[in-house]
């Protein structure tokens, strides 16, 4: 018999042997996203998919590159977590869950990086 | 094993559609959509990176009927993803279960989200004239 207490237990184990972290991670990125997504929908509406010079403009202001870098960051982590629980749900072939699992962690980290290194160039004038 | 002889609970083709589970399926296919979506922001990203005339490849294509649609049905899942997902975010904090609360709140996303979507296209077009 376990004297551990069961929330104990739940902090570092579960299904994925990682406690609340991944519900806690999806969470706070969640929460992250909603000023940023609404604050980048407003503003490509607006002023950003003018023209060119606009855009580019829009983009080399300090803070919507700095806005835009941790908006991508937040989209991408929030997006392969929430992959992650669509292929532990639907996908029952381990290997492959795990494949597919694995296989959208890194494109998300290249798109993410791809996208960061765009914009860094654009408010840098490459 | 025979998993997979096992009878689905509930079972789909015979369970009565609601509101609170087809809005609760809409959230994962919408969130995936949004995930191949993110294609269009690193199209969109790369294509300023890239120029003057990368990024005119660009706006041709979203000004395009396709890629308005695209841009709509983009703009669509994410409000709806958002609303709902704020609705999510008060069921985390242990508010609005009730039975009448939930399905309040989720005809509110709805409305929401056809709101805030004909708001930005509103924007979009009287700001630029249709440059989108």
């Amino acid at each position: 018999m376990s004297m551990r207490t069961p929330l104990a237990r739940v902090r570092g184990y579960g299904s994925a042997k990682s406690g609340a972290h991944h519900w806690w991670a999806q969470r706070l990125s969640a929460i992250a996203l909603v000023p940023l997504v609404l604050w980048f929908v407003a503003s490509l509406a607006t002023v950003a998919t003018a023209d060119y010079a606009t855009a580019v403009s829009w983009i080399g202001s300090p803070w919507n590159s700095a806005l835009l870098v941790v908006m991508i960051g937040a989209i991408f982590y929030h997006a392969q977590l929430g992959m992650q629980v669509v292929f532990e749900d639907y996908v029952s072939t381990h290997w492959l869950q795990v494949a597919s699992i694995i296989v959208v962690r890194f494109l998300a980290i290249l798109l993410a990086a791809v996208s960061i290194i765009a914009v860094l160039r654009t408010a840098w004038g490459s | 094993m025979g998993n997979s002889d096992r009878p689905l609970s509930p079972h789909l083709q015979i369970y009565k559609p609601q509101l609170t589970a087809t809005l609760s399926i809409f959230h994962r296919a919408t969130g995936v959509f949004l995930v191949i979506g993110t294609l269009l922001l690193v199209y969109w990203l790369t294509s300023l990176a890239g120029g003057a005339e990368s990024y005119g490849q660009a706006q041709a294509f979203f000004g395009s009927m396709f890629g308005r649609l695209i841009l709509l049905a983009w703009v669509f899942a994410l409000f709806y993803h958002l609303c709902n997902g704020i609705r999510h975010l008060f069921w985390d904090m242990g508010v609005g279960f009730e039975i009448s609360t939930v399905y309040a709140s989720g005809k509110l996303v709805i409305v929401a989200a056809v709101a805030l979507t004909l708001i930005t296209f509103a924007m979009a077009y009287t700001m630029q004239g249709g440059a989108v």
